[in-house]
């Protein structure tokens, strides 16, 4: 008869996983989901960027201005009852532009993030499970791009492929995988020595399977951390765009075109340029706070 | 354990020097080198106050080697730790002492505790290449402590390293005292460890499972070497580990530990032989005996107290088959019994009648 | 019956009663730092983990691979499970070759336990959808009978049905073991390897591992190879041993012959290393002295030559061959001296 454990329980009681092994393990615990709401990063991060999105999403109720809409008779208007933080060169509402300019620029950020989330993670992946040549050409490119300075490939490429949404999207995708694919090759390179994954392949499990259930899940949050500060990376790509012309164009409000628009009032209506550049910080500010945070959350043994 | 009684001693005692009943020296002028008198360790957690060490006491006598045996849990190394003054932060004694040939070091900062660790007590590791620094030479690393300790000069120093070396075993000594800790292989590394534990000289060195992680024809060799230097330099050991064996092998006494708290001791070929307390009963019977094989080896039921929470009365209670009802609510106190013994156990006559029973059976 | 170790020979023979498992001149390698330009050159250094290994694991047995570090014994036990791929050599199963891709019928019959309790278990999969995954991609059961397998499974290693829903964190080190046990069953496999299965537990709870592995043998008729350094575990445990030197096995025999009259220099010197109760602390020079030569630098001729007591000069020049004992032809021993007294079936 197999002994059984002690009143069949199998949780470990006070003592913990620790208890049984004659030598400490190393410090594996999990984040602390349940304590994630006391992290003052994340939970000041996650603040911020609600308001500005939230505004963003609310602008047709906050305001009533057409953003686009010129009136060249109110032209370069200081703050007012009317208007809140004044107008522009042309007559439109810099308050409104400013919640609409938000609205492109948050949502160019966040799905500009996607792509290269995804397919840095995958080539990333196949280069750290299969080592050799995959990982050789694909270590290889990830060089390549590297060697370019940021913004000169990407206002290369937009510059090429003419100015417009598709444009910042495909940009930023070319140049932007490789942060991702270092950080899971990485990552996947430390975590296949892990014995699950032998044991996984001695269950006869496939390559794929291996790496699409368990390496990546437990891999992946890495990755997610880093997109936060990616996204604001993103967000100054665009607006960075914008600012030279090359972002979407006029006369969508955007807040680099806005920057790039407001510097010939600079000494005359210096809000028109800062304004915008302090909504980029701000947002900035939230999303690096919600990435330390969540940083903060996966580091082990920390609460 | 409610702490000793009047006298506070678990037995160790010299070789070939007398005991008395109450297990003191009976040789004049060898009063113990380490006494330990009611320790207690607690680590602040998130969960609550550990506590890690619950109430120890046991003394080393010059000369001697003490192992202290448990397992994860137990609190040993936590002990060793607070010996030596190098608990982690979370970490402190709340009451005890731990007198080194009878000066107490608790109360003492870390500036006078610097002083005496390395010159009169030191401490062995269990993973030599965390334990030394893998960018410094090794010859320099043990000629360190004689540097700062010893005021003796540069040259002194490195010469008396290399003598250690030499006393050590490591071949070709001039050579790699210039090489770096990882060129060498594990059990050459323990073998530096150990050198630099010598290195001042000291009363006593503390150790760690100093073999756990290396392969059994080269524990074979360090033990001996341990075992050999022991003799030779006349320095005391506190060798504290997991492995029954092993401490067979190095020490004259030996000390059980369970749940933060001691529950046996006394001379290890006794105490192993014949334990007098069902853990460590449980334990010998567990443990694979290369000379002994059972039919069955028989695991301790349960798992190990928790040490925020323990249990009331014994710690032991909740696993144990001889448990009564007062073993529920009783603290036991050490007990000291005849031949230097010692035990935690209210009922450890239950203990001397399961081994009668069993060897009458064969 | 023979404990063939010796190269099978030429002509095809009648498959041996028994033999389940047979290996056949196994060598694994591993190139070690080598950059691209060093390997287009051929320049890499080789490591040969395992270097040319012949072994039998016969149907219902518990055969014991010892060594210390860099023997070899993990990477051939994972060169046998399928995990890692042969330099040279062959790997039969029930007479069989395995291809070096084994298909989905061939991986199930051999599966492995881990030694660290801790990294061997996914620590995103519930003990349930662990055990879930594999019964489904090899159609083990029908699919509305993975949850009662699972269960039974859980029971077989003597853990309740509320460990299907749990994390591996929440398990302690002996349960977890438990769990890789149950998972190396659920393949129904015909050969358990375990590899230093209980080497990071808790004396007291090795206990309960090893009679789990005990009681499973006997009650499922698994056959068992143990990987472990510890000799007390072996004692226990298995009928047969086979110990390992620098990638290659220098002797094999049952348990206690093995024990009682061990023929190599290297068996009877890490057997007198084993600390054990009885013997006294003794200072005398230790059983074997010196370090293991690494393995990227194995000494010519027999590689224990530079450790051994009774070394020759002829253990230089001529690399001694597994010969069989000829009173006893279940022991064998690679040494120019073994069987001395007895006279050996001398075979090259």
């Amino acid at each position: 008869m197999i002994d059984p454990v002690v009143g069949g329980q199998f949780l470990a009681p006070g003592g913990g996983p620790v208890a049984e092994l004659s030598r400490l393990p190393p410090d594996r615990s999990t984040p602390r989901r349940r304590t994630w709401y006391r992290q003052p990063a994340l939970m000041a991060g996650l603040t911020i960027t609600v308001i500005i999105i939230g505004m963003a999403v609310f602008a047709p109720l906050i305001t009533h201005y057409n953003p686009i809409a010129q009136n060249l008779n109110d032209t370069l208007q200081g703050p007012s009852a009317a208007h809140w933080l004044g107008t522009d060169e042309l007559g439109r509402d810099v308050w409104t532009r400013l919640l609409y300019g938000g609205r492109v620029d948050l949502r160019v950020g966040f799905i500009a993030v996607l792509f290269p989330f995804c397919l840095g993670t995958v080539l990333g992946s196949l280069a750290g499970y299969f080592g050799g040549w995959v990982e050789l050409v694909i270590m290889r490119m990830v060089d390549v791009v590297v060697a370019f300075p940021f913004y000169v490939l990407i206002i290369a490429l937009v510059f090429v492929l003419g100015p417009g949404e598709r444009s910042i999207y495909i940009a930023i995708t070319v140049v932007g995988w490789v942060s991702y694919a270092r950080l899971v090759r990485a990552e996947i390179l430390v975590a296949k020595r892990q014995e699950y994954v032998l044991a996984a392949q001695a269950g006869g499990l496939s390559n794929l399977r291996i790496m699409g259930r368990h390496l990546l899940p437990n891999v992946i949050s890495q990755s997610i951390i880093y997109a936060m500060s990616d996204i604001v990376q993103d967000i100054l790509a665009i607006v960075t765009l914008g600012y030279f012309g090359l972002g979407i164009p006029p006369p969508t409000a955007e807040w680099g075109s806005m920057i790039n628009e407001g510097q010939s009032f600079l000494s005359t209506h210096w809000e028109l340029t800062t304004i915008p550049g302090i909504a980029v910080v701000i947002v900035g500010l939230g999303l690096s706070l919600i990435g330390d945070g969540l940083a903060d959350l996966h580091r082990p043994g920390q609460s | 354990m409610t702490g000793t009684d009047s006298t506070g001693t678990d037995g160790a005692g010299p070789r070939g020097t007398g005991r008395d009943e109450a297990g003191w020296a009976t040789a004049a002028g060898t009063g113990p080198m380490l006494e330990v008198t009611d320790l207690h360790v607690q680590i602040a957690s998130r969960r609550g106050l550990v506590r890690a060490v619950d109430g120890v006491s046991f003394e080393v006598v010059k000369g001697d080697a003490l192992g202290i045996v448990g397992e994860s849990g137990s609190g040993k190394s936590m002990t060793l730790r607070a010996i030596l003054g190098v608990l982690p932060p979370e970490a402190r004694i709340t009451s005890g002492q731990v007198k080194l040939d009878g000066q107490d070091l608790v109360p003492l900062r870390q500036s006078d505790l610097n002083r005496i660790r390395g010159p009169r007590m030191s401490m062995i590791f269990q993973e030599p290449m965390s334990a030394l620094n893998p960018v410094m030479r090794v010859g320099p690393q043990i000629a360190e402590g004689p540097l700062v300790h010893l005021g003796i000069g540069r040259a002194k120093a490195a010469e008396r390293a290399l003598d250690l070396m030499r006393r050590v075993g490591i071949p070709d000594p001039e050579r790699r005292y210039r090489a770096y800790p990882h060129e060498f292989s594990g059990g050459m590394r323990q073998r530096v460890m150990i050198a630099i534990a010598l290195a001042c000289e000291p009363e006593i060195i503390l150790c760690d499972e100093p073999t756990t992680a290396l392969d059994v024809t080269i524990q074979d060799q360090i033990l001996r070497l341990l075992a050999r230097l022991c003799r030779e330099t006349g320095v005391s050991l506190v060798f504290v580990t997991h492995d029954l064996p092993v401490v067979a092998q190095v020490c004259q006494q030996v000390a059980v530990m369970y749940g933060g708290q001691l529950v046996e001791s006394g001379p290890v070929r006794e105490v192993l032989h014949d334990p007098r307390h069902p853990y460590t009963l449980g334990l010998v019977r567990s443990a694979p005996d290369f000379d002994n094989v059972r039919e069955s080896l028989i695991p301790i039921p349960g798992s190990p107290p928790s040490l925020i929470s323990p249990p009331d009365g014994c710690r032991f209670h909740p696993r144990c088959k001889f448990a009564e009802e007062d073993c529920q609510v009783i603290e036991p106190p050490l007990k000291l019994l005849a031949g230097g013994r010692a035990t935690a156990c209210l009922h450890y006559e239950r203990c001397i009648e399961a081994l009668e029973a069993e060897r009458s059976a064969q | 019956m023979t404990a063939a170790s010796l190269p099978a020979p030429a002509a095809p023979q009648a498959p041996d009663q028994g033999a389940l498992l047979t290996a056949s001149d196994l060598q694994v390698t591993f190139a070690v730092g080598s950059s691209i330009a060093a390997r287009l050159r051929h320049e890499t250094r080789v490591l040969r983990a395992v270097d040319g290994v012949d072994l039998e694991i016969r149907r219902g047995e518990a055969l014991a691979l010892v060594g210390e570090s860099g023997s070899g014994k993990s990477t051939l036990a994972r060169a046998l499970t399928g995990l890692v791929p042969l330099a040279k050599g062959e790997i039969r199963f029930d007479g069989r070759v395995l291809p070096a891709r084994r298909k989905h019928s061939d991986q199930r019959r051999i599966q492995m336990v881990f030694q660290d309790p801790y990294s061997s278990l996914n620590p995103r999969l519930t003990v349930g959808g662990m055990l879930a995954e594999l019964l489904r991609v090899h159609h083990v059961v029908p699919r509305g009978e993975v949850g009662s397998f699972s269960r039974e499974l859980l029971g077989l290693v003597g853990l309740g049905e509320d460990a299907l829903s749990a994390y591996p964190r929440q398990f302690s080190g002996g349960q977890r073991q438990r769990v890789a046990i149950a998972r190396a069953l659920a393949l129904r496999p015909d050969i358990l390897v375990a590899d230093e299965p209980v080497s990071a537990l808790d004396v007291s709870v090795q206990a309960t591992i090893l009679n789990l592995l005990r009681d499973l043998r006997a009650e499922l008729g698994l056959t068992l190879m143990l990987i472990s350094h510890n000799l007390a575990v072996v004692r226990h445990l298995c009928d047969r041993v086979a110990v390992m030197y620098l990638g290659r096995i220098i002797e094999v025999a049952p348990t206690e012959t093995l024990f009682s009259n061990p023929q190599h220099p290297y068996t009877r010197g890490l057997l007198a290393a084993i600390p054990k109760m009885s013997t006294a602390g003794d200072e005398g020079a230790p059983a074997i002295a010196g370090d293991p030569p690494s393995p990227l630098r194995i000494p010519a001729g027999c590689r224990f030559r530079t450790r051994c007591p009774i070394a020759e000069p002829r253990c230089e020049q001529e690399d001694p061959a597994l010969r069989i004992s000829a009173d006893d032809s279940s022991h064998s021993a690679a040494c120019h001296f073994a069987f001395a007294a007895a006279g050996a079936a001398a075979a090259g």
